[in-house]
C-alpha cells in the first residue's frame, strides 16, 4: 500500500464573499495576485518546496477557473504518479443524496478515503486564502519533537489587534491550552494563521465522532476545542515571515502595493522558494516609446503605450496611448483604453475599458448597496466587463457585465453607485 | 495529417556567431526576452499536430539539453509520440560526431524505422519563423511530391547565404544552387524540408555510406532530376541567426515592431518555452524604459531605450542601457553605459563602467559571466 509521511488538504471552497465582485466568478484562492501568481500559488508552492508531494485541494464555490489553473499540476511539478495533485469536490454518494461540505472540518471527513488510499502518518490542513512562504517540513519536525495530536502555526499580532483573529492561549513552552475564536479581551497575542498539522489518526477519530453532533464540523468552533477539553497534547507552532490574509479589498490592494517597494517585505525575486504558477505562455512585455513606467510591476505580455505609476499589470494587459494608470491593480488580458485616466481602481481579468474614460474620481462615499465592502475609496470592476467609451467613474463603485452607455446617466457612475449587467 | 519531425540543431554555425556560440549550439541562443531559437521549430510542430520530434545536436549541447529537459512545455505526446534529443554516440562499429545534415539522421535511423508515419518533416533549430507544417505537408501530397521544399522570395543583400531555387510554372524545382556568388532567382530554400520517411529511409542508405553526409549538397541535389522536387512558397515573417552577429542582432531588434510581436506572441498558436515562472518585471522609481522589451524577474532602476532585455536583469540607479541585447541574469551597476551591445548571459558590470560599440553595425560584444 502506498505510503506518504504527510500529504496536505488544501481548502480552496471558499467564497470569500469580503472581496466583493472579485469573487463572483471565481473562488477567492484562484483571484490573481501580485499580477502573475493566483492566490493559491502560495500555499501550493510551499507544499513542493517543502516536500510535501501529495495534496488534495478541496473546492466547492465556482470551482471552474481554479480547476484549470491547477490541472494536473504540472507548473508544481505535482503532476506525479505517487501522489501528486487531486482535485476533490463534493459528490453525490451511494444510497441518498450528495451533501455540499458543510464546514472546514467536514470536508475533511466527507474525504477520508481520499487520505486514507495515500495512508498517511500526519495531515496538513491549509486554507487556499493566504500569502505567505512556510516551510511545512520544519513545523512537522516540531510536531513531531513534541510529540503533538495537533500543531497549529500561529503569529504574533499586536495585542489590539488579537481581537480579530482566532487566539491560542498556551502555556511556557507554548502547549496550547485554550482556543479562543476573536476573543474580546485576548489573554494571548498568538493568532492562528489556519495552518494546522494533525497526527491523522487522531484527527481521523475526532472526526468521526464530531460527524455525530455536528454536521457543520468546523476546526476553529468544534474539533480543535473539542481536542483540547480531551486533554490531547497541541503545540503552538510559531511563524516569523510575512503572513498576509487578503480577505478584503482594501487588504488585498495593500498587499498588492507592498509588492513594489524596492525592498518588499515579501520578496517574490529570489531563486530560493520559488513560487509557481500556471501561466499560458510568457512572452516579454513591450514598453513604447512614449510609455512611462514608474513603481510598478507589469506581467508577461502587457503592451504599454502610455503611463503607469504606481500599479500592478497582470499578464496581457495593454494600457494605451496617453492613458494614465496610478495606484491600481489591472489584472490579465485587460485593455485600458486611450486616454483613460484610472486612480486607485482594482480591474479585473478579461475586461475592456473604453477610450477616454475617468475613473476613480470625486468623492469618498462608501458605496450604496454594499458600504462593509466599498469604503476606502477604490473602484472595482469584475471580470469579462465593459466600460464604454467616455465615461467618468467616482470611488467605491463597482461595475460588472457588458454595460452600455445607457447604463450611465449622462455618461457617469458617481461615487458609491454599482452598476451591474447579467447575462453573457 | 501523420508526421514526425527532425530539427537539425547541430552546430555552431561555423563560429560565425563569435563568443555567443562558444559556449552553445546556435538553435539554444536566447531570442525575443523570453526564448531561445529552437522554441520556434519546437512550438511549430507541437503546434502543427506533430507529437513526436527529434532534436539531433552534437556542438555544445549541455544548455540545449537543459533546455529540453521536459517535452512538457511544447505539449508532445508522452506515450505516444515525445521529444527525443540525440547527440552522437559511440558504438562497437562507428565512433563518429556527426559529419554532415544527412549522417546525423542516419546514425539515428531507429527514430525512423521505428514510426510509423508517413511523412517527416525536417527544419533547422536557428530559423526563426511561424509556419503551419499541417499545410506544408498538404502542398507536399497534393502535387505528388517527393521532396518539398519550403522557400521565400527575399529582398535581401545577403542571399548568397542561402540555397537559391529556381522552379518551373508548376513549381517544381530545375535548379537549386547552395551559396552561389551570384543568385539566378530570390528564391531562398528555409531549410525546411517534407519527405516521406521510406524515401528518406531509402536515400540515408544509399548515400551515407558512401560518404555522402550533407542532406542538400549531396543527396538532394545528386537526385534532382530523379525525384519530384517542388518548392512551396512561405510568406510569412522568417528569419535566422544563423549568418552571424548582424542577423542574431537584427532577428532580436524586430520583436520592438508590434506586427512580429503580434504573430508570435499574441496571435494563437503561441511559441513556447520552457517556464521559468519569473515574477513580474518591476519597474522602480528612476526607471525609465522605453522601446524595449522586457523578460519576467527584471528589475529596473536605469535608463533603457531601444533594447531587448532577457530575464532576471537588473539595471543600476543613473545606468543608461541603449540599442542593446541584454542576455538573462546579467547585472548592470550603477550610472553604468551599455550602447551598441551584446551582454551574454550573467554578465555583471561594476558601477561606472562602459561597454559601447560603435554602431549598431559594429557591436560591442561580452562573453558569458564576464565581469567588469
Amino acid at each position: 500500500m502506498r505510503k506518504k509521511e504527510m500529504i496536505a488538504m488544501l481548502l480552496a471552497g471558499g467564497q470569500g464573499s469580503r472581496l466583493g465582485v472579485l469573487t463572483r466568478k471565481v473562488a477567492k484562492p484562484a483571484v490573481a495576485y501580485g499580477g502573475k501568481f493566483r492566490i493559491i500559488d502560495f500555499p501550493l508552492s510551499n507544499c513542493i518546496n517543502s516536500g510535501v508531494d501529495t495534496v488534495g485541494v478541496l473546492t466547492q464555490y465556482q470551482p471552474l477557473r481554479l480547476n484549470q489553473h491547477i490541472g494536473i499540476g504540472i507548473p508544481w511539478d505535482l503532476d506525479k504518479k505517487n501522489g501528486g495533485v487531486t482535485i476533490l469536490a463534493p459528490h453525490v454518494k451511494g444510497g441518498d443524496a450528495g451533501e455540499w461540505f458543510m464546514g472546514t472540518a467536514n470536508a475533511i471527513y466527507q474525504n477520508i478515503d481520499y487520505i486514507d488510499s495515500n495512508n498517511p502518518e500526519y495531515i496538513l490542513i491549509l486554507s487556499g486564502d493566504h500569502i505567505y512562504k512556510m516551510d511545512y517540513s520544519r513545523m512537522l519536525s516540531y510536531h513531531k519533537e513534541k510529540g503533538a495530536a495537533a500543531t497549529i502555526a500561529v503569529l504574533e499580532v499586536p495585542f489590539e489587534e488579537a481581537g480579530r483573529f482566532g487566539i491560542m492561549n498556551t502555556k511556557d513552552d507554548d502547549r496550547i491550552y485554550e482556543f479562543e475564536e476573536k476573543p474580546d479581551n485576548p489573554k494571548s497575542n498568538l493568532a492562528s494563521m489556519g495552518i494546522y498539522i494533525f497526527t491523522w489518526s487522531r484527527l481521523r477519530e475526532a472526526l468521526v465522532e464530531d460527524r455525530e453532533i455536528h454536521p457543520d464540523s468546523d476546526f476553529g468552533m468544534h474539533i480543535i476545542p473539542k481536542m483540547l477539553d480531551e486533554g490531547q497534547t497541541m503545540y503552538a507552532y510559531r511563524f516569523q515571515g510575512y503572513w498576509k490574509d487578503v480577505g478584503t479589498i482594501e487588504s488585498y490592494w495593500e498587499s498588492n502595493m507592498e509588492l513594489i517597494k524596492a525592498l518588499p517585505a515579501f520578496n517574490l525575486y529570489e531563486d530560493f522558494w520559488k513560487i509557481y504558477t500556471n501561466s499560458d505562455h510568457q512572452p516579454p512585455t513591450y514598453t513604447s516609446p512614449e510609455a512611462v513606467v514608474k513603481e510598478s510591476l507589469v506581467t508577461d505580455g502587457s503592451e504599454i503605450y502610455g503611463e503607469v505609476y504606481h500599479s500592478i499589470l497582470g499578464s496581457q494587459v495593454v494600457v494605451g496611448k496617453g492613458a494614465v494608470v496610478r495606484d491600481s491593480i489591472i489584472m490579465g488580458n485587460t485593455v485600458i483604453g486611450e486616454n483613460s485616466v484610472l486612480e486607485r481602481c482594482i480591474v479585473d481579468e478579461d475586461c475592456v475599458v473604453g477610450n477616454g474614460v475617468h475613473m476613480g474620481m470625486g468623492e469618498n462615499v462608501p458605496n450604496e448597496t454594499k458600504p462593509n465592502i466599498y469604503n476606502t475609496g477604490i473602484t472595482v470592476i469584475g471580470c469579462h466587463t465593459r466600460v464604454p467609451d467616455g465615461i467618468t467613474v467616482g470611488k467605491n463603485c463597482v461595475i460588472y457585465g457588458n454595460t452600455q452607455e445607457e447604463d450611465y446617466a449622462e455618461g457617469r457612475l458617481d461615487s458609491g453607485k454599482s452598476v451591474v449587467r447579467e447575462g453573457k | 495529417m501523420k508526421a514526425i519531425g527532425i530539427i537539425l540543431a547541430g552546430g555552431n554555425n561555423e563560429g560565425r556567431l563569435g563568443v555567443l556560440t562558444d559556449h552553445r549550439a546556435a538553435a539554444a541562443l536566447p531570442i525575443g526576452s523570453s526564448y531561445r531559437a529552437i522554441d520556434f521549430t519546437l512550438s511549430n510542430m507541437s503546434n502543427s499536430g506533430i507529437g513526436k520530434v527529434a532534436v539531433l545536436t552534437q556542438y555544445n549541447s549541455r544548455s540545449l539539453k537543459d533546455h529540453l529537459t521536459s517535452s512538457k512545455w511544447w505539449d508532445f505526446g508522452r506515450k505516444q509520440g515525445g521529444l527525443f534529443v540525440f547527440t552522437p554516440y559511440i558504438s562497437s562499429t562507428d565512433s563518429n560526431w556527426f559529419r554532415g545534415t544527412a549522417d546525423s539522421i542516419y546514425q539515428n535511423m531507429t527514430y525512423l524505422m521505428r514510426s510509423n508515419e508517413e511523412y517527416v518533416v525536417i527544419t533547422s533549430g536557428d530559423s526563426i519563423y511561424k509556419m503551419d507544417y499541417h499545410k506544408l505537408v498538404q502542398s507536399h501530397k497534393e502535387k505528388g511530391a517527393d521532396i518539398t521544399i519550403a522557400y521565400q522570395e527575399m529582398e535581401r543583400k545577403d542571399l548568397n547565404n542561402f540555397g537559391i531555387l529556381e522552379t518551373n510554372e508548376e513549381g517544381r524545382l530545375v535548379s537549386f544552387e547552395e551559396k552561389p556568388e551570384y543568385p539566378k532567382t530570390k528564391k531562398a530554400s528555409l531549410g525546411t524540408y517534407v519527405i516521406s520517411r521510406i524515401l528518406l529511409v531509402d536515400l540515408l542508405n544509399e548515400f551515407v555510406p558512401q560518404g555522402k553526409y550533407d542532406l542538400v549538397k549531396d543527396i538532394l541535389l545528386a537526385k534532382r532530376e530523379e525525384l519530384k522536387i517542388f518548392g512551396y512558397e512561405f510568406n510569412g515573417y522568417w528569419n535566422t541567426i544563423s549568418t552571424g552577429i548582424g542577423a542574431y542582432y537584427k532577428v532580436n531588434m524586430d520583436f520592438l515592431k508590434k506586427e512580429i510581436r503580434d504573430a508570435f506572441m499574441n496571435e494563437y498558436p503561441y511559441i513556447e518555452t520552457k517556464a521559468k515562472d519569473e515574477p513580474p518585471a518591476k519597474y522602480n522609481k528612476d526607471a525609465d524604459v522605453r522601446d524595449a522589451i522586457v523578460g519576467s524577474g527584471t528589475i529596473f532602476n536605469g535608463r533603457v531605450e531601444h533594447s531587448v532585455i532577457f530575464r532576471k536583469v537588473y539595471t543600476g540607479e543613473g545606468s543608461v542601457v541603449k540599442n542593446s541585447i541584454i542576455m538573462e541574469g546579467c547585472r548592470i551597476g550603477k550610472n553604468c553605459v551599455v550602447e551598441n551591445a551584446i551582454l551574454d548571459k550573467e554578465v555583471i558590470l561594476s558601477d561606472g563602467q562602459q561597454v559601447i560599440g560603435k554602431s549598431t553595425q559594429d557591436l560591442a560584444i561580452l562573453k558569458k559571466g564576464t565581469r567588469l
